[in-house]
Order: C-alpha cells, then structure tokens, then sequence
C-alpha cells in the first residue's frame, strides 16, 4: 500500500510499504477514505519532537471502513461498518479509561516502560506519532491497523459526508476540550492564540458554550478572517500590541480564559523572548518555543483559567511561573480524551448545529501529502487545513 | 505578515550562507589572533573575534528564526564593515604592512560573498514579491454555522460536561456581591 512516511526532518515521502495485518485479537483493518494533516503532525515533519524512527507511517486524523475485524472486535465492529479512528487509542478497562481520562490510558502504549521512563507515567497510545507514544504506524495511508478497536471508533452513520465527520478523530474535540475545561460561563472572555485548525474549532466551541466575548490572536490575514467568520474579534499581533488590545477589550481586567491552540511552535521572529527560544532550540537548549503561554500568564485575569490543547514536547525555559502562582491562576491541559466528546458532537453535526468541513481549504490526492506539508507549515496558498485522499 | 517559502531556491541559498557564516564566524572566534596575524593586523585581534560573534550570530538567524531576509541584510552589512577592516589593512602599504597581499586576498573573498549575499537578498525579495502578487483567499463567509453568530452563541451551553472538566465552585468568579466560601 502507499502511506506517508518519515524519513527524517522536513522529509516525508510517499512510499509503497507493507500492508497491515491483524496483530491482535482486539484489531482492526480499516481502509482509509480521507485522512488529513495536523498541525501537530508538523512538528513531527519539523522533527521537533523526540523518539521518531526513520521509516515511520505518519497520520493520526483519519476515518474510512472496515474490511477486517479481529476475533475479539466482532461484537462491537462488523466488517464494512464506516468509522471515524480517534488519534487516542483507548483499552475502555484501566483506571483512567474508566474515569473518561482516554488520553491517559494505561493500557494502549505498547511502549509503556518507555514512556514511564520519560512521562514518569505512561500515557495513551497514540497513532503515527513517536515511539513514545507506542510507535503505531499512522493514518495516512491506504490502510491502517486500528488496535483496541472495539473501543477506538467513532461509528458514523449514513448521510454525512467523510468532510463533516472527519474531525471527530482530532481537532474538533480538541478545540471542544480546550473550551469545555474553561468551563465558559456567559459572562466569560475567551482569548485563544493561534487561528489554525485547532484554534478555529476552539473558537466555535467557545461561541457555542456561551462566551460572552471570543478574542482571536495571530498574523496570518486569512485565518484571522476565518476566525472573524465563527464570531471572534481578532488581534494581530504583527500590528498591534495583544497586551494592550486584551485589555481595552475587557476593560483593563484581562480574559477570564485563555486557550493555547499554539503549541510549542510559537512564531520564532515575533518577539525577543520567541527568538531567544528559538536560538536555544537550534541549540538544542530547550525544545519548546512557550512565548504564547507566557502572554497568557501576562494577561490572564486573577483567578482566571488558563487551558492549553497545543502540543508541547519537553522543556520550556523562563516561564513565569510565580507570576502564575501569585495571580491563582488555574491551569488544564493534556492530549485530548476524543471518545468522551464524540457522541454529543456527533449528534451536533448531525443537527446541524455545525459543519466543521469549513476549515477544509485544500484536498489532495495521498502522494501529494509530502508537498502538502510544506504549504501547510508555510502557510502558502491560503493554507489552513489539507484533507487527503488516499 | 513577511513571507518566507523555507522550500524556494532563495531559503535554500539562505541556509547555505547560514552554515557558511557559522563556519566563518567560529573560525574568527577561535583563530582570531592567527587570521590577524595572517594579514598583518594583528591590532584588529579582538575586532576579527567580534566579527566571529557576528557572524555566528546571523547563522543562527538564517537557519532557525524564520525570515531569512533580515538576516542577509545585516550579512551585506556586515560585509561592508569587514572591507572597511581590511581596506584598512590593504591601505597600510606594504612597507608598514608586508601582509598587506593577504588582507587584499581576504577582500577579494569578501567581495565575492558579498555577490552571493546580494543575489540570496534578490532571490528572497522576488519570491515574497511573487507571493504578495497571488490573490488572497477569502474565508470570510466560512463559520461552520448553519446561522449568524448571533443566534448560535450558546447554543451548546446545555453540553454534557462532566464535573472534572468544570472548575471547582470555590474556584470560580463569584457573584461581585457574594461572599464567597460564605455558607
């Protein structure tokens, strides 16, 4: 079959590569319709993240159908059945599992000792995205070996097209989460930096959660009329002073929630501090670049929350934490638990409530994935989501 | 927003000046007293190893901060300066300074990296130029809701949410009026 894979920093391919096989009574093959690129699949491309091997299949955002079904699967996946994968693989029989915490199961990394050593305690395996996270071979491909797949799916059923749906694996719940965790109450402000796929989910939760104001923070001119689109008043930082504006937009007291759907990837010329992180990563004194989540530090309202759906890798440097300590400021974060929003966020859809195939803004066919990366990452050609199409 | 496209020709000859300047400029820093001596200028030790953190300075700046652009401009800047340096030396004559070929030679170089850094500048200007020429998409009517913003906003506020997602009662913003932890 033809899959993406990673050969190393900025160079994935389009390879023709063994097809899966059932490993475990517990797996399933499904055939992948659509998949897409995630902006945290870039920091794999940009080998920002450690524990990759060369000749690893990428992808963690995927859907298609299932053509295999192992032993232990059948009661709850029959072959030809149309899923949603969800980029957390999940047991459904751990302590976390049992408490919804998905995203920290204790069962599904087959690396666990690994990820223990470097975690201090495992969490979830995830698809296409380290070795230690399990090393799982990734979405992006023709084919994919689903482990756990009684419990990892999200059953999609007719009617819906592979566009609207596609996001239940990632992004959608992951800008729901990070909205969900705020816990939005009418009165709230609700600042979120980063427009990219993730931040303009997050904007449409918080305006479907009730915030009274959505204030969305980046440079790119296209995205900032997206996020415009799903109702958020937007900053850009490349033109105007966020500090400043935040605070003219909530009468000097600050957002009462604040949403990093940024990441450990924060624009590296924008500021002294993200040129600094920059230089010590190129040095390999740090790895992530955390401009964004000292900002939110800096003009988070006392008392106020602070969440974070983007992805950090390691260790970050000069973070204001007493600054965070002092203010009381509340802080949620972690890798999204999928299953646990799906089923309410599925029915929205099905409602009508929102269409999240809006973000969509390139399709392509698979081997025109490894090209894609780089629009993506360069946000060339108005470039805010790339589906493919294996 | 700078446009910078870190798969084009120009980022690609950007990057190449980016590890040749850190070559350079380390060589400046740790051989510093042999290159002056090199040339004759041995007064100009501490200046050359300057010159080292320079250039060290904006290798970093090519390969890891984004827009290379900048970064160019200060390398053709600080060419300028290091001709000025060895024009210096070259002027002496070679009566006070009998290297003064080499401190020629080491112009000369200069010179042709100058070109190349002038010709990587043109590069990268005619690519953000090519880009700025491209139509800018318009996303501006794409909410993902079926109606205005207006009607949609809390539309989901009777969302299943479980208590572990909420913050806690103490924890959150109390009526102004309220005591709060008041039973």
């Amino acid at each position: 079959m033809r899959a993406l894979v990673w050969h190393g920093a900025n160079d994935i391919r389009c390879d023709t590569v063994p097809d899966p096989e059932i490993e475990h009574p517990r797996d399933a093959i499904v055939k992948v319709t659509t998949c897409a690129i995630c902006g945290s699949d870039l920091h794999l491309h940009d080998n920002f993240m450690p524990g990759m091997e060369k000749g690893d299949i990428v992808g963690h955002e995927f859907m298609g159908e299932v053509v295999e079904v192992g032993s232990d699967a059948k009661s709850a996946l029959k072959v030809g059945e149309r899923v949603v994968v969800p980029f957390t693989i999940w047991c459904g029989e751990c302590d976390q599992c049992k408490r919804g915490n998905y995203s920290v199961c204790e069962r599904s990394n087959r690396n666990k000792a690994l990820a223990d050593k470097v975690f201090g305690h495992t969490t979830a395996g995830l698809f296409g995205y380290t070795h230690l996270t399990g090393g799982y071979a990734g979405g992006q491909a023709e084919y994919v070996r689903v482990p756990m797949a009684d419990r990892t799916h999200i059953k999609i059923p007719g009617g819906l097209t592979d566009e609207q749906v596609l996001f239940l694996g990632d992004i959608f719940p992951t800008g729901w989460q990070a909205a969900a965790q705020c816990d939005i109450q009418p009165t709230d402000t609700v600042a979120i930096w980063g427009c990219g796929p993730v931040g303009q989910m997050t904007i449409r939760s918080a305006i479907l959660l009730g915030a009274k104001q959505v204030i969305a923070i980046d440079r790119v001119p296209e995205r900032l009329a997206m996020a415009k689109a799903g109702g958020a008043i937007t900053i850009n930082f490349e033109e105007e002073s966020v500090v400043e504006r935040l605070n003219e937009l909530t009468g000097g007291k600050g957002p009462e929630k604040c949403i990093d759907a940024v990441g450990m990837e924060a624009h590296a010329t924008a500021t002294i501090d993200s040129m600094m992180d920059r230089a010590k990563q190129a040095l390999m004194l740090e790895s992530d670049r955390a401009h964004v989540l000292r900002e939110m530090i800096y003009v988070c309202r006392p008392a106020g929350t602070l969440s974070i759906p983007g992805v950090y890798g390691g260790l970050i440097d000069k973070l204001p934490f007493g600054m965070a300590m002092n203010k009381g400021l509340t802080w949620r974060m972690g890798q999204t638990h999928v299953n646990r929003w799906t089923d309410d966020l599925l029915n929205r859809i099905q409602e009508g409530q929102i269409d999240p195939s809006f973000v969509i803004t390139h399709t392509v066919p698979l081997d025109q994935g490894p090209e894609m990366y780089k629009t993506f990452r360069d946000k060339r050609d108005g470039c805010i989501k790339v589906v493919l199409k294996p | 927003m700078a446009y910078y496209d870190r798969s084009s020709a120009g980022d690609t000859l950007a990057r190449g000046l980016g590890w040749f300047s850190i070559g350079i400029g380390v060589a400046e820093l740790m051989a510093g007293r042999s290159i002056a001596r090199w040339m004759g200028m041995e007064d100009k030790t501490n200046l050359i190893r300057a010159y080292g953190v320079r250039e060290i300075t904006a290798g970093v700046g090519l390969l890891a901060l984004g827009d290379p652009k900048p970064w160019i401009w200060g390398r053709i800047a600080g060419d300028a300066v290091d001709m000025a340096t060895l024009a210096e030396g070259m002027a002496l004559g070679s009566k006070d300074n009998p290297r003064a070929r080499n401190a020629g030679i080491a112009f000369g170089a200069v010179l042709a990296t100058t070109a190349v850094d002038i010709v990587c500048a043109q590069k990268l200007h005619r690519e953000e130029a090519h880009y700025r020429s491209l139509p800018v998409p318009d996303y501006s009517g794409r909410s993902g809701f079926p109606r205005p913003v207006s009607a949609m906003r809390g539309a989901a506020s009777d969302a299943p949410i479980a208590e572990d997602m909420r913050t806690p009662k103490i924890l959150q913003f109390q009526p102004a009026t309220g005591q709060a932890g008041a039973s």
